[in-house]
């Protein structure tokens, strides 16, 4: 028995599935991440287990007891809402105090209880604020506080860091992250930045159109995207589709319209004939000014259409003769350095078979 | 320049309509009243100059005025705790309705406002009356329990009820502005931190509301405070409010020194209770102004 369990799930709007059959399982101590695009029903995944939306068919068990008929007053889950929801007429330790008011813990402890969430979440000194009088970083840390301080079995984060800017962002995911490991209460996060999610996440669910696409960890979700959706949301990806001409030895052979014939490995049983995909992440194209001396398993010729450059690496979108696009990306791992290749030069590009990933259908 | 030609009417209008006004009616009320009505010469035959404080010592030393003041302050803040009563859930109600039907709510609780005050208080006389329906059910139900039966018309409760009712809107409607403004995701926050209904009412709802409170309660307060049509048309004997007696001063008695230290207590009252509610209502809701 899992901590948290969803189990055939479904949430309806009128016709419209925003909830479609779902089931996973979240463990005590997991920092679990709901990923997905807007309207993929993230959000409304989380409400149904903060109790504010309700599902039209499955269950969702905490410790092996079902939620249902529970109000969100009465589930031992937090949560922390996009738009921080401080009380603005509340000081930061009368926000904090509130759920430890509710919950009718003596008024003597208190004030070591408040002490404590705030030193989880670095703001002692802060008690007598107002919320405007905080930045917002500091307001995220007050909610993130005032919904650890009763202790309860789990987190529910919507996309709390959204708000923020990139820079602030970065700093308060690690502090995340440290403060889950510190507290150890299972957090439910949901955002639809891939690289927030691989960045924080023990595991992430990858959702679209109401359903979980794949469940696993972030390295095997950008390393091995089990669906042309994921393979798409998550970082940058080249997707090659096409007829499967051969299978042998464990490597596949797809004819792909206005590149020709790739080849990658796979474990996977493919029959000839059948409909695949190659995902192909832009760091594994090895791109060159002159043919490659050793002959690798693929191996294009093309121009570069664009150029972008980003700092520490530069991203080439390369023509072939045929007119489809590749993307390959370099390190200027060279400080000064913008780029290797100009628009229009020729450039030879190539990768070993192991190097993409084989996806049916 | 230009600053002072777009203020300049209307500080015009207000000195020569109010200021000036009120400074005589200050002035008026240290003099003496003439033999036949309003005022005495200021100065009088042997050339003395006929300044004195009579008409504060009568107020401040026959208790009858200070109880009908008192009384007035009664009856005016009776009105506003009803008020308030009334208004809240149907303020709550217009705000929380689908913003399509919010207008045509508005309109509905401003709408007596489209006839005549007069018009609208002499139709209570007619509601309350001994011969319709509501006073012939009440007393229907009072003869079935052996009671005898009582006059609605000419009494305190006829006064109330029509204070109520003419106030109601300038309850409604600044309760409405606040209301309309809330934010729904602090409810849901307050209800996942573990608050039921009630507590999510008293510790978010209500405290947030404070401001249009105040400003309701101001709004409805302070005019009740002087009304004098209500009680002279609907009240009996016993009625009569402060606003009564500064009409009967000038319009009856004809002691103005008098009508003015009644105006001017009336006043005075008035905005120092208007001060103390601003006050209150800024550090008690600075917070949430500012927010």
């Amino acid at each position: 028995m899992a901590l948290l369990d969803i189990e055939h799930v479904t949430r309806r709007f009128g016709d419209f599935a925003a909830v479609d059959d779902v089931t996973l399982a979240v463990e005590a101590g997991e920092f679990f991440t709901l990923l997905g695009p807007s309207g993929c029903g993230k959000t409304t995944l989380l409400r149904m287990i903060a109790g504010f939306d309700l599902p039209d068919g499955g269950r969702i068990l905490l410790n092996g007891q079902d939620l249902a008929g529970q109000p969100p007053e009465a589930r031992p889950v937090r949560t922390v809402f996009q738009n921080y929801a401080l009380f603005p007429h509340m000081t930061v330790e009368g926000n904090v105090a509130f759920p430890l008011q509710m919950a009718r813990v003596p008024a003597g402890e208190r004030p070591a209880r408040i002490a404590a969430a705030l030193e989880d979440v670095r703001l002692i000194g802060f008690e007598k604020r107002y919320p405007h009088e905080l930045s917002g970083g500091q307001k995220q840390r007050v909610a993130i506080a005032r919904a650890l301080v009763t202790h309860p079995t789990m987190l529910l984060l919507d996309e709390p860091l959204a708000a923020l800017d990139a820079k602030l962002r970065e700093e308060l995911q690690i502090e995340l992250i440290n403060l889950q490991k510190e507290v150890g209460i299972a957090f439910v996060y949901v955002t639809h930045d891939q690289t927030e999610a691989l960045a924080l996440s023990h595991r992430i669910a990858v959702m679209n159109a109401g359903r979980v696409e794949q469940l696993d960890e972030p390295s095997k979700i950008y390393g091995f995207p089990r669906t042309k959706f994921v393979a798409d949301f998550i970082g940058q990806c080249n997707l090659f589709s096409g007829l499967v001409t051969s299978q042998s030895a464990g490597v596949v052979t797809l004819d792909v319209a206005g590149i020709g014939p790739v080849r990658v490995a796979t474990q996977a049983s493919v029959a000839a004939g059948s409909i695949g995909t190659i995902a192909l992440r832009p760091e594994k194209v090895r791109i060159a000014a002159a043919a490659p001396v050793d002959s690798p398993d693929n191996h294009f010729r093309g121009t570069v259409a664009d150029l972008l450059y980003m700092g520490d690496v530069t991203v080439y979108r390369v023509q072939t003769s045929d007119g489809s696009r590749i993307e390959a990306l370099l390190a200027n791992s060279q400080s000064g350095r913008a780029k290797f290749f100009e628009v229009g030069d020729a450039v030879e590009m190539s990768w070993p078979v192991d190097a993409g990933h084989f996806i049916a259908g | 320049m230009a600053k002072w030609i777009v203020s300049g009417p209307p500080l015009l209008y207000l000195l020569v309509f109010f200021a000036i006004p009120a400074l005589i009616m200050v002035v008026a009320s240290f003099r003496s009243p003439g033999e036949f009505g309003g005022l005495a010469p200021l100065v009088d035959e042997a050339g003395k100059l006929d300044i004195n404080l009579d008409s504060y010592a009568r107020f401040f030393t026959e208790t009858v005025y200070l109880q009908v003041f008192f009384k007035s302050a009664w009856y005016a803040a009776l009105t506003t705790l009803i008020c308030l009563a009334l208004a809240y859930p149907l303020a709550t109600l217009i705000a929380k309705s689908p913003r399509k039907y919010r207008d045509l709510l508005l309109l509905l609780v401003i709408l007596p406002f489209w006839s005549n005050f007069l018009i609208r208080v002499y139709a209570w006389m007619i509601i309350l009356g001994p011969n319709a329906a509501l006073a012939r059910v009440i007393n229907g139900a009072l003869a079935f329990v052996g009671i005898e039966p009582v006059p609605l018309l000419f009494s305190a409760f006829a006064v109330l009820v029509c204070l109520v009712y003419v106030h109601l809107p300038f309850m409604v409607l600044p309760l409405y502005a606040n209301l309309e403004k809330h934010d729904q995701a602090l409810l849901d926050a307050a209800q996942d931190l573990g608050a039921n209904g009630w507590q999510r009412f008293w510790r978010i709802t209500f405290p947030l509301s404070l401001p249009g409170v105040y400003a309701g309660a101001a709004l409805v307060f302070i005019p009740a405070l002087g009304i004098f049509a209500i009680p002279d048309i609907l009240g009996g004997p016993n009625d009569t409010l402060i606003g009564n007696l500064i009409k009967q001063q000038f319009l009856e008695t004809r002691d103005w020194p008098f009508g003015s230290v009644l105006s001017i207590v009336l006043t005075v009252a008035a905005l120092a209770l208007a001060g103390i509610a601003a006050w209150v209502g800024r550090r008690g809701a600075g917070s949430i102004a500012r927010a």
